[in-house]
């Protein structure tokens, strides 16, 4: 099972929710960062790395001495990274968006493939989670390719226990935003966490971010977080939309100082553990009801 | 004399040279003897993601013009119009299409060696 947590707003304590979930959680699990942009969950989880490795994207480079000047690739790239300029053939790397069609459809062979480094990838273990993150390397404006990259490590470590018996978990703690990369985060979960607050901000987003992920049908739950703060915007909206409130996190002062302190709020207090195993036990639920729907659909 | 590209907001010599290059509305190519024109709709170019500048350069290549007129020019359309050796007259915004020829017949457009705007991807 895979559980993204998600937002909208940044900020809002998908972190927070994310780090402490790992902690409460019982069967095998990887941490997954897919907030390459600005990684931070292994702040909290402090896991000692094991590995790390480069991850790189195709892109093309030109001969321009083969090149009959027939256009095709300057036509077929949406994103302007290759271009026909009158009789010369340019390319734009850092425009690239990696799909390598530019150097299939070119008839003369005149493209050939080169790298362009995306950033880092780097795993380790933090307890008994394993830990897996994605790191964009500054300036580098494309995180999905990225993540593309990370999520194929994650296949890596979850084929490796055959002798497992328990298939491991996997939580996700994802970008804010609803663009590309808040979708390649959550795309492939089980069940998406929208955390939010009951601010008009965070209404707002939840909102953009509940809109944007509806069409892909994967069960979505609520987490308030400052939960005794602002308005009762998120509340109604979750009872007209029926969308689960599976916990609520108080606005209190001490789960702010832990937080600034570096902690896993589910391990600051008997409380907070509470309300994170009952969120766990929850998502397991939700999860179960996409599984019980598909098998109706069949 | 070489065909002359003009940014402009509309299929006119006395429409306002628009002020982007990459995101023009249109050009009008200009034969400055006759005056005698044609206009290439780049509006196609407004909706892309990103990649508007070298698009229109390509455009701009495609339609023979050997000079270009316009207001602003970002650092990888610059690159791309040099390439496809395009000479570049910036800063001419605030002028009607009619106005910037008449001003570069004039000698008083200086060919620019670089861009004057900076990208969104630095």
């Amino acid at each position: 099972m895979k559980i993204a947590i998600a937002s909208g707003k940044g900020g809002t304590g998908k972190t927070t929710v994310a780090s402490s979930l790992i902690s409460v959680w019982e069967s095998p699990v990887i941490a997954m960062d897919l907030d390459v942009e600005e990684p931070n969950l292994h702040l909290f989880l402090n896991p000692t790395f094991t590995g790390k490795k480069p991850a790189n994207m195709e892109i093309p480079k030109a001969d321009n001495t083969l090149c009959s000047q027939c256009g095709k690739c300057s036509e077929l790239c949406q994103f302007k990274a290759i271009s026909l300029m009158g009789e010369v053939l340019m390319t734009f790397p850092e425009m690239c968006h990696g799909c390598g069609g530019c150097i299939a459809i070119c008839p003369e062979g005149a493209l050939t493939p080169e790298f362009r480094e995306l950033g880092e990838i780097s795993w380790g273990l933090s307890g008994r989670a394993e830990f897996l993150m994605g790191r964009l390397r500054v300036g580098e404006a494309m995180s999905p390719p990225l993540m593309r990259a990370v999520k194929e490590k994650l296949k890596e470590m979850m084929n490796v226990s055959s002798k497992d018996v328990i298939p491991k978990d996997v939580i996700i703690d994802a970008p804010p935003g609803v663009s590309c990369p808040a979708i390649n985060a959550v795309m492939d979960s089980d069940v998406i966490l929208l955390v939010t607050e009951p601010t008009p901000f965070g209404f707002y987003d939840m909102k953009l971010a509940h809109e944007a992920f509806s069409p892909m049908n994967i069960p979505m739950g609520v987490v308030v977080n400052r939960a005794g703060l602002g308005n009762n915007k998120v509340y109604d909206y979750c009872t007209a939309e029926e969308l689960e409130i599976m916990a609520e996190i108080p606005y209190d002062r001490k789960i702010a100082e832990a937080y600034a302190n570096g902690c896993i709020i589910a391990e600051s207090s008997d409380e907070m553990k509470n309300i994170f195993m009952s969120l766990a036990e929850k998502i397991k639920q939700k999860a179960g009801c996409k599984n019980a729907a598909e098998v109706c659909r069949d | 004399m070489d065909k002359i590209a003009v940014t402009c907001e509309e299929d006119s010599l006395d429409s306002q040279v628009d002020p982007r290059f990459g995101r023009a509305a249109g050009f009008l190519i200009i034969d400055p003897d006759t005056m005698k024109f044609e206009y290439i709709n780049n509006g196609s170019t407004q909706v892309m993601a990103q990649g508007a500048g070298i698009q229109a350069a390509e455009n701009i290549a495609k339609s023979g013009a050997k000079i270009l007129l316009t207001g602003f020019v970002g650092p990888k359309a610059f690159q791309g119009l040099e390439a496809a050796g395009i000479k570049i007259g910036q800063n001419l915004e605030s002028m009607t299409v009619r106005q910037a020829i008449e001003k570069f017949k004039a000698g008083d457009v200086d060919f620019a060696t670089s861009s004057n705007k900076i990208g969104h991807w630095k």
